[in-house]
Parts: structure tokens; sequence; C-alpha cells
């Protein structure tokens, strides 16, 4: 019976071994925060890894003394009725496992302060010639302003690599958080305070950017990209951005114009023309996705305008189904489309 | 006044009107139980729903209010009656007393849990349920439209003045009620913990209720607390629901912790090992849980010398957490363990719990928290601590005390089948998401997409929660099995250690027929190996006074229901109504005598009667 009860315990360890290891893939690159690709993400991934091997350290010596507690002294059945002697502690142990842990911790925390404030470093006076960007978070999209550059872009967030890159993030309606996992740690968008923080990429790439505050129903969709760009491309996108606004390259494309100057410029923007309280569209063409989350295709685009709750939950859009026909949304598609800063 | 006592009363009136700490324990652990099994099925729901990437089974509105009430149910309307059931049924044994200190406080704190427990389920049936997350933050909360997060703020509120005057309650009895030689350092471990959580939720649940009249105000009066654009500001929600927040784990693990501390002294046959070193670290453990709630909050944006010094505040708490799990090591240690079900979740619970104290310390450098936070990493952390602390001694104490509470035995097959499928199922579920959260998923998501590497730890994360599902049928089954047919258990089925086995299973009405002399810690144990079968009486026997029922709380908590459900709805003249109702309970119980009545010593039967 007893032995039958220890292969009870044994028989599931392997499973969790095998089902742990498929899963110590360490994530999609462009998501996973196990292999960073910023300088803020690494040192909080060294962080990690030595909280990580402390704490390994204290399980290894709990296992140990649990295994042989399990194995040595078990009751040998209902006959065995030998009374334990019936000890009351011992002080020496007490404080040896009082004592160690807080050397341990020590270890800890001095890492752990310093990196705490070098992750500060600069946010409240930043040093000259740095590119700052201030986000705004809205349900549920976000918003990039480039004060200094007279850049405004939402979903896709442009950097130069190879620098720290500064950010304000506010949020106009509820309180989200900014997290890109592969270049650094996440900081809430508050509605009543702007938090300051810094991101520096160290290779070029597009990284995926998640909204980690719960903000309503299309929490869970509220993608945006990071393109970390070398310092001369980032800017030869800026000056582009800056130059850019409505183009329509066909007569579709006119009609497009149209339609979106009637319809859509209320809360949408290109270039310097057009409202605010939806994304600004200046390169929608270049994008990668539509509204952060479905493939950049025109049926998709379509679908989105006619129904963009379908897509996103609760968001504020209203759907244009029913206002525009096929003809004005294909015309439309390609108006949009067409808004591209990049080849 | 003594016909009373043996008149035949009706069942439902009884159970209705009591306030024998008993059965109100009884009622608390049955309403817990129910509400366990209700956020349990939201919990399968969720993870159904995240079994494949980009699946549609209940869509997004759906998924937010599930993982709402489940966190809110398990938390307030599971977790915590289930421990206060444990209290109640225990304690007053524990302590040799006849009942806690405030009999009719108990009664009423039962019904104004329960009642608020039902009132924030009753979103599901009017509208929808609450959806702005358990922690129910500003502005999500303040701008959630229609009456779900209405349901949230009263329906917590009621409950959580229920809680408060439970611990109060709790608080007095222990202090005061302690049979003659019980001294504080030789109360059991159970009793020590349960103390020291009710003086955390004395000092902790203001806190919450400051915050949810606040969100109340904001949500039915219109002010503007937490608008920014009025000049409010929501980070003082966060604040106002941390500072209750984290002692609030404390108040849940500290029982359970308690319950451990008795398992696995009596089923290791051994005194537990360092006894002042565990009452002293878990005086230290809610002490310090009240220096660390912005450990939630250090993406806020605090800056970095607020975030340093909670961060390590933080780490200090693992050092008095660290003696415990010595001490019970070294408890068993040298003894002759056996492994009944009760035993199995204490000893399953101390590699479970290790894991999730590792991800604590982990979560407490700030910089490293910058990634875990509101991520899946979150979430595995804080199961690993309430599911592999809480829950396994909840667990632990249900088979541990059934005997005692209702005179039979769980079935112990059924029990083993129960823990193993649980044990599996829960790492099987939770280890997962530890790698989910580093991968970059956020918590509280409804969908993922595919291509991000997400999709086999989600599949592998439901698979395991559908274990622990079908571990909780089979513990339903073994419930309903005992209950029709269990076997009879003895005064003191496990050869334990503390008092309230001396008495018989189920405990008589009265507890203790004479008022038992307590010679030390582990007293039963102590007399068991003196050779008595009985432990030595302080008092001659005598008439036995009882409180009288009252069907008072009850009323007073409807009318709060009333007052509440009528408010969301700004249906002001019912609202006063359910008021006036609450107000006339309080007087009528204020300016009516209760003289209680009597048990004559010679009714009392005569196993009853002690030290003869």
């Amino acid at each position: 019976m007893q032995m039958k009860r220890w292969r009870n315990v044994w028989r599931f360890l392997p499973l969790l071994s095998v089902i742990a290891l498929a899963l110590t893939g360490c994530g999609n690159e462009q998501l996973t925060a196990m292999l960073p690709k910023g300088e803020g993400a690494e040192m909080q991934f060294n962080l990690m890894m030595l909280s990580l091997y402390i704490m390994i350290g204290v399980f290894v010596v709990v296992a140990l003394i649990y295994t042989v507690v399990l194995v040595r002294f078990r009751r040998r059945g209902e006959s065995d009725n030998e009374i334990p002697e019936q000890t009351e502690g011992n002080v020496v142990l007490e404080i040896l496992w009082t004592v160690v842990p807080i050397i341990l911790l020590l270890i800890l925390a001095v890492p752990t302060v310093m990196t705490t404030f070098a992750l500060d470093e600069g946010t409240e006076k930043v040093p000259e010639g740095a590119t700052v960007i201030k986000v705004t978070a809205h349900q549920y999209w976000w918003e990039f302003e480039y004060p200094d550059l007279e850049v405004k872009t939402s979903q896709d967030l442009y950097i130069p690599t190879g620098e720290r890159v500064y950010f304000e993030l506010v949020s106009k309606d509820v309180t989200h958080s900014f997290w890109v996992p592969t270049l650094g740690g996440k900081m809430d968008t508050n509605t009543a305070t702007t938090n300051k923080m810094w991101l520096n990429a160290q290779e070029p790439g597009t990284y995926y950017g998640k909204c980690a505050e719960l903000c309503g129903p299309s929490h869970a969709l509220m993608d945006f990209k990071v393109i970390a760009q070398e310092k001369e491309d980032f800017e030869a996108w800026a000056e582009k951005m800056k130059e850019a606004g409505s183009q329509a390259a066909s007569d579709q494309a006119a009609q497009g114009e149209e339609i979106f100057a009637n319809s859509c410029i209320g809360c949408h923007a290109v270039g310097s023309e057009g409202g605010n309280t939806g994304p600004n569209l200046t390169n929608f063409g270049d994008r990668e996705k539509v509204a952060g989350i479905l493939d950049h295709t025109d049926q998709n685009i379509k679908d989105w305008i006619s129904n963009p709750s379908e897509f996103k939950p609760g968001n504020n859009m209203p759907a244009f189904g029913d206002q525009l026909n096929d003809e004005e949304l294909d015309a439309l598609v390609v108006y949009l489309q067409g808004l591209k800063v990049e080849e | 006044m003594s016909a009373h006592a043996y008149k035949k009363k009706n069942p439902v009136w009884d159970w209705l009107t009591t306030v024998d700490h008993k059965k109100i324990g009884i009622l608390y652990l049955a309403s817990g139980a129910f509400f366990f099994l209700l956020g349990g099925l939201e919990a399968i729901l969720l993870r159904v729903q995240l079994l494949y990437p980009e699946f549609d089974f209940v869509g997004a509105e759906t998924f937010n209010q599930l993982l709402t009430m489940h966190g809110t149910t398990m938390i307030f309307l599971a977790a915590m009656p289930l421990v206060f059931g444990f209290m109640n049924a225990i304690v007053p044994l524990q302590i040799g007393a006849r009942d806690v200190a405030f009999p009719f406080v108990n009664s009423l704190g039962f019904w104004l849990f329960s009642l608020g427990g039902v009132l924030l389920n009753l979103g599901w049936f009017m509208g929808g349920a609450p959806d702005a997350g358990w922690t129910g933050y500003a502005p999500l909360s303040t701008t959630s439209p229609g009456n779900g997060v209405d349901f949230y703020v009263l329906g917590l509120q009621i409950s959580g003045i229920g809680t408060l005057i439970g611990g109060i309650n709790f608080l007095v009895t222990i202090i005061n009620m302690r049979a003659p030689g019980m001294t504080f350092m030789r109360m059991p471990l159970f009793t020590w913990s349960s103390f020291i959580t009710s003086g955390l939720i004395l000092f902790a649940f203001p806190a919450l209720t400051i915050g949810l009249a606040l969100l109340m105000f904001d949500r039915l009066f219109g002010s503007q607390f937490f608008a920014a654009e009025a000049g409010g500001n929501p980070i003082i929600y966060e604040h106002l629901f941390w500072i209750f927040g984290h002692p609030e784990v404390y108040i849940l693990v500290l029982p359970a912790f308690g319950i451990f501390s008795e398992i696995i002294a009596t089923f290791a046959r051994k005194r537990l090992f360092g006894y002042s070193a565990m009452v002293f670290a878990t005086a230290l453990i809610g002490f310090l849980g009240f220096m660390v709630w912005v450990h939630h909050m250090f993406t806020v944006g605090l800056g970095p010398i607020a975030n340093s010094i909670f961060a390590v505040a933080t780490m200090l708490i693992a050092v008095p957490t660290g003696v415990k799990i010595f001490n019970w090591l070294f408890t068993m240690w040298g003894g002759k363990v056996s492994f009944p079900t009760a035993n199995l979740f204490a000893v399953g619970f101390i590699p479970s719990f290790v894991l999730g104290g590792m991800t604590g310390v982990m979560l407490s450098v700030p910089p490293a928290d910058y990634q875990y936070h509101d991520s899946y990493f979150v979430v595995a952390h804080f199961h690993y601590v309430i599911v592999g602390g809480v829950v396994f001694g909840l667990f632990a104490g249900m088979y541990y005390w059934w005997p005692k509470i209702f005179g039979t035995l769980l079935n112990e097959f059924l029990g083993k089948l129960h823990f193993w499928l649980f044990f599996i199922g829960f790492h099987l579920t939770f280890f997962p998401m530890h790698f989910l959260g580093l991968m970059g998923m956020p918590r509280r998501v409804y969908t993922y997409l595919s291509g991000q590497s997400l999709d086999e730890a989600n599949f592998a994360a439901t698979i395991g929660a559908f274990l622990m599902g079908l571990a909780t049928i089979i513990m339903l089954w073994n419930i309903i099995q005992t209950s029709i047919k269990g076997k009879k258990a003895g005064n003191d089925p496990w050869d334990a250690r503390t008092l309230e086995w001396a008495i018989a299973s189920p405990a008589p009405e009265y507890n203790f027929a004479q008022t038992p002399l307590v010679r030390g810690l582990d007293a039963w144990w102590l007399e068991k190996r003196a050779g008595n079968k009985a432990m030595i009486a302080a008092e001659p026997l005598d008439d036995i006074h009882m409180p009288d029922s009252s069907i008072l709380p009850l009323v007073l908590s409807i009318g709060l229901f009333i007052a509440a459900l009528a408010a969301m709805y700004s249906n002001w003249v019912i609202a006063i109504g359910g008021l006036v109702i609450t107000a006339v309970a309080m007087i009528l119980r204020s300016v009516i005598d209760y003289h209680g009545y009597h048990i004559h010593k010679e009714d009392l039967p005569d196993e009853g009667r002690e030290g003869k």
C-alpha cells in the first residue's frame, strides 16, 4: 500500500517536467520578456535571474529536508504506536533560519534598489537632444506624439535604436498600462498624473506592445507595435511624417478622400488636418494590422469600418455599414491604403 | 424559562435565528462552499474561453464579468466565510468556551455577509454582473455602464460590515473567554492565527469600506473623487484598495497556516516545533502585512524612493514565512507521520506554497515587477499562494474537523482521490502561467492572438482546471455520501492534541458541561498522556446559561439589502423603507431584554460530565 502510494507521487513528476520543458521555449521573440532586446529589459532580466537563483537555492534546501522527512519519519501502520519525543524547539536552528534568509535578501536588496533608481534616471530632466514621445492611451488604442518633431501618429510607435527614448504617459479615459516586454517593463497611464519612463532598443526590429491594465471589454485587443529603426532611418521617417498630408493618387482615391472629409475627419486626422478623438491615420497604409489586431487587408478594413464593435467590443467608433455603400467603402479603402510615408 | 430548551423547534426557523457558534459555523461553511462552487464554475468558463487563441466561447463582456466575479467571489464570498466557518466551529472549543463573546453579533455578521454575497451575484440576473475586476479600479469602475459595478460596491460593502463585526467578535472572544489555565502562550496555533487575523480585519476592512463608499458616491450620487477632469485622482482608490487588499491576503492565509500547524503536529504525533517562534512569526507577518501594499502598485509611477522602501519591506515578510516553513518541517522531523487526507493536503501545501513564496520574493523586486506586473506571472503567483495556501488549508481543515463538526468521517479513499486530482490539476493549471506572463501575456485578457507562442501553455492550464473541477466533484460526492451514511467518528478520531477533541462529536449545544482546566500547551494530549479520560474540570457542575436565539440579525440584514438594491435604481422611497427596517431592528434589539435560558445540570447527559 505504501509503495503504491509512492509510485503515485512520482508518476506525475515526469508529466509535469515534460510540460515544463515544452513551455520553457522562451516565447515569441517580438513579445517575450525572456529574450530581452532593450537596455531596460536586460537590467530587469538580470534581476529576475538573480532572484530566481537565490530562490532556487532556498527551494533545494526545503526540498531536501522535506524528502528526508517524508521518507524517514513515516508512521509504519496502525501498530506503530511509539510516541515520538515531544521536542519543544531549537534556538540555534531558529536563529539560523532567520539570519540566513536575511543575508540572502540583503544580497538581493542592494542591486534591487540600485536598479530601481537607475531605471528612473533622466526621466525628471531629460538629457539634451533625446527623443521625447508623449503617449496617450485611449479605449482601445494608443496615440503617440513627438512634440519636438511636430509629428503625431497612432498604433505604430517609431523609435530610434541605440539611445534612450523618453516617454510621458497619460490616459484620456481609464487607467491603462504601456508594456513592450522585449524592450522593458510596463508603466501605467493614469488620468490624473503624467508618468515618465525610458526605453532603449538595442537593435532594429518590430516589437509587440500590450495594454496590461484591465480597461474594458477590449482590453485584450489593445495591441500596438514598436518599430525600432536606426537613427537616420527614424529621422527620415519623422521628416516624411511632418510633410505628409492627405493624398489621392487615383479618381477612386479622390472619391475616398471626399468621403473621409465628410464622415471621418471629425475624429481621425491625416497630417495636421482632422480631429483627435480617434487614431491619427497619416501613415495608415504602412501598418501591419488594422486596429492593432486584424491583418491589414482591404476586406478587413471594410469590415472594420462597417462594424468596429464586432472586432473590438465596446470601442467608441460608430458603425458605418449603414451609412456607406459598398462602392463608397471601396473608395475609402483605396484612399486609406494610399496613406503611406514609407516605400 | 427552561422549558424553552426542550421545545421542539422548527428546523428552518432554528437555522434562521440561531446564535450558536457551531450552527453559525456550519452556515458559514455551507454558504462558503456554495460560493466556492460558483467561483469555480466561473473559473472553468474563463479557462474554456482561453482554451484556444481567438476562441469564441463567452465573448469579451461576459468574460470581464466572469473574471470580476471569480475573483470577488473566491476572496470575499468563498475563502472569507470558509475561514470564518472554521473559526466559528473550532475556536470557542479550542479555548474551552461555551460560545463566542457576542452571539447576536456573530449571527448578524453571518447574515450581513450572506445577503451581501447574494446582492453581489444578483447582477447576473439584473442586466449584467460587475465587470471592473475584483479590484474595482477607478475610473473603469466609476465609468462602467449599467448597474453591474453598483452590485459590487454595495454588495461588498454590506458583506464587508459582516466580516468586520465578525472579526471584532473573535478578538473579544479570544481575549476574554479562554478557560482557566489557557494562557496566551498555551493557545493552539489555529486560535492564535484566528486572533491575529481578526486584528488584521479590524484594521484593514475600514480602508475597503472607505474606498467602496467613495466609489458609491461617485457612481450613485454624482461626486467626482476619482474623476481627473474634475480634479479627482483615481490613484487614491488604488491606495485605499491595497491598504485593505494586501492584509486581506494574510487575513486568509494566516488561519490556513493555523490549520496546517494543528494538522501537521497531530499527524506527526509531535508537539509543534518552535511554538513561540511560530506565534511571533505569525504576528510579525500580520504586522508587516500592513507595510507592503505599494508592491501592488510598483508600476503606478510613485517613484523609485517609494518603490524601494516597499520592496525591502516586502522582502522582509519572507523571513517569518520561512521560519514557519522550517518549523513545520522540523515538527515532522523525528515524528511518526501518517497521511490521511487532511495531512496530505497539509504536506502537499508545503512545496506548493514555497513556490508561491519564491515568486513572491521575485515580485518584490520593482524592476523585475515592471515586467511581471499585471501579467500571467502574477496570476500564477497569487494562485500558488491562495490555492496552494488558503484552499489547501481549507480542504485540510475540512477533512480534519469534519468529524468534530458533523460527527462522521469523510471517506478516505475519495478524499485521497480528491487530493491527488486537485494537486496535479492545480500545478498543471498554474505552473505554466509563470511562463505565459514572462512570454508577454497580460492578465485579464479575454483572448490572445495566435502566433504569439501562447497557445500550448494556455491549453495545458485549461486541462489542469478541468482536473481541479473533477476533483471538486469527487469532493462533493464524498460530502453527499458521508452525509447519508458516513462512518460515526468518536470524540477523538485522530488522537489529536487540542481541547475540541476532548468533547463529544459533534459538540453538544453548551460545548463543555464543565469549563475545563488547561494545564499546558496541547491540553488534551497532556491529559491523555497522563492517563486521564477527560479534561479536569475547573468548576463544579452547574446550570448552564445559554443565549436566546433571535430573528433580528436576519431582519436587520434584509433591511440593508433592500435599501442597497433600491438605491441602485434610485428608488429612494423603498431605499429609505429598507433603512427603516434596519433601524427598527436595531431599536428592538436595544430595548428588549434578552435573559437567555438555562440548561439544568440534572438534564445534562452523563457523558457530558467531565472529571468523574
